[in-house]
């Protein structure tokens, strides 16, 4: 069974087509890579997927379902910008903490299964040093780990990371690299956005090139070595040219 | 001293207003982190002043008060969210559209009717010692309604005041929960304005909470803290006022204001780094 089916989606903000006619297939416990120039519509894809975007036309299902008919904490969703208020009062646990919220009722206590998900996570993405933190003291790298720690916790049973490696360095790159594998491998559906063509190979069982539509889609060095990916490399250039 | 303390109280109308401004300062309070913490402070505002709409209705009418001033604040309360969510109007000119135009429908009614006028007055600081035994006991009621629900939702209610995007993708209602909170803010300025008076609400959802944040950094304490100040800016405003012979309701929010200042100053002294 597929995790995340998409057949034929559409997206449009205003008067941009941001997605035309885009499918494909996550099928469970593999890893799908979304590479495509600044503004191509990963993000917003990504988002489709979560039910935070609805399509003009055509359909998103993750596990047979509409996302936004999913159970609460199903999705795990990793955003590329945090767009928090960086002085609301919660430290480094608290942030991981929220992760388990969806999974508890109105008046319910955190169970034995909630707690030891947190400590998991804390520990998964290595923040037991600085668990106790208010989150205007973390380094970029340490912010990014924060808010895929709360992902984790949730355990989710599809985890969609936006740009995770962009703005982070090179060590916490190498771990969240490990920790997807991981994940992966104990059979979680991965979808995740990235700029990082050189590494696409080590991430993904499979990539697929978007620029509003899909250009490309099979295993990564396959795409990469087809025309597809110099088309992105100059397109991303003069993107940046540009700004 | 004791006799001092207890003097007030010799009457009921003085130990009526104590309670009232027990309940009314904690809840404006508590309920006032989650509007510090969302920006809200313009909503709590506009708020307040749509609820006079509802109340001068209810006043020509001869209707009830409190279903005046339920009926125009929740309404004005949901048409915020609404416009807000529906329209591309972002949501300080939805607030600023709305709660002006709902207080001069009140004093546009107002000034076209024969039968004496409102004490305008009254409405904008409250007539707190002319609680009445049924005022306390909506008062209460509504108090105990807003609490159930900040006990039931509290997770959703916190995850969504911090990061809504992703509460959202997990699977939390974002939007039921902002309306669930603007209803439960409605009710709160509801009870609070007969008693406090325009000024003094919107004061008590943002001041005693403002306060408690500059003193920590952790959600449940500035929480507690906010409800702390809130129930000392009141309890300790009405004494004042008692032996000051002021206005209850200005004197209240002028402690809330010594409070707010004296917790910046204690915010300042101790972390100089953050002074830019």
């Amino acid at each position: 069974m597929n995790a995340v089916e998409v057949r034929d989606l559409h997206v449009r903000y205003d008067r941009l087509e941001a997605l035309t006619g885009v499918s494909f297939d996550l099928p469970e416990g593999t890893s799908l890579g979304i590479v495509g120039p600044n503004g191509s519509g990963k993000s917003t894809l990504l988002k489709t997927v979560a039910g935070l975007v609805l399509p003009s036309a055509g359909t998103v299902r993750v596990q047979g379902t509409a996302p936004r008919r999913l159970p609460p904490g199903t999705i795990g969703y990793v955003p590329q910008i945090e767009d928090v208020d960086w002085k609301f009062p919660v430290s480094v646990r608290d942030v991981v903490t929220m992760g388990r919220y969806p999974r508890v009722g109105p008046f319910q206590r955190f169970s034995e299964n909630d707690h030891r998900a947190v400590a998991r996570a804390i520990e998964a993405l290595d923040l037991g040093a600085i668990a106790d933190r208010h989150i205007s003291e973390l380094s970029g790298g340490q912010q990014q780990r924060v808010f895929v720690a709360r992902a984790i916790a949730q355990e989710p049973q599809l985890l969609l990371l936006d740009e995770p490696t962009t703005g982070v360095d090179a060590a916490t790159e190498d771990a969240l690299l490990d920790l997807v594998r991981g994940l992966v491998a104990d059979g979680l559906p991965v979808l995740m956005t990235t700029h990082d063509l050189d590494r696409a190979a080590e991430w993904f069982d499979r990539l697929i090139v978007v620029d509003r539509k899909i250009l490309a889609d099979g295993v990564p060095d396959e795409v990469l070595e087809s025309g597809a990916y110099a088309g992105i490399r100059e397109h991303t250039h003069t993107h940046g040219h540009r700004r | 001293m004791i006799e001092w303390l207890l003097a007030p109280f010799v009457y009921d109308f003085m130990q009526r207003a104590f309670i009232a401004a027990l309940i009314v300062g904690g809840l404006c309070s508590t309920l006032g982190t989650y509007v510090v913490l969302r920006k809200l402070s313009f909503i709590g505002d506009g708020l307040a002043h749509a609820s006079f709409a509802g109340i001068v209705i209810a006043y020509l009418r001869g209707g009830s008060f409190w279903i005046g001033a339920a009926i125009a604040t929740i309404v004005t309360a949901l048409g915020i969210g609404f416009v807000h969510r529906r329209a591309n109007v972002s949501l300080d000119t939805a607030i600023g559209v709305l709660f002006t135009a709902a207080f001069a429908l009140g004093v546009f009614l107002m000034s076209r009717s024969s039968r004496a006028t409102l004490d305008l007055q009254s409405f904008l600081f409250g007539s707190i010692l002319g609680v009445s035994r049924d005022d306390l006991f909506v008062v209460l009621g509504l108090g105990l309604v807003v609490a159930l629900v900040i006990g039931a939702l509290w997770r959703p209610l916190l995850y969504t005041s911090f990061d809504p995007v992703v509460a959202q993708a997990a699977g939390i209602r974002a939007g039921f929960i902002d309306y669930v909170l603007l209803v439960i803010l409605a009710l709160t300025i509801i009870v609070s304005v007969q008693l406090v008076g325009i000024v003094l609400v919107a004061a008590l959802l943002v001041t005693p909470a403002a306060a408690a944040a500059q003193l920590t950094q952790r959600f449940v304490p500035m929480m507690l803290l906010s409800c702390a100040f809130g129930i000392v800016s009141t309890i300790g405003g009405l004494y004042a006022s008692y032996e000051l012979h002021a206005s209850s309701g200005a004197t209240i929010v002028l402690l809330a204001t010594v409070i707010f200042f004296a917790a910046l100053t204690a915010s300042v002294s101790r972390r100089p780094r953050r002074v830019p």
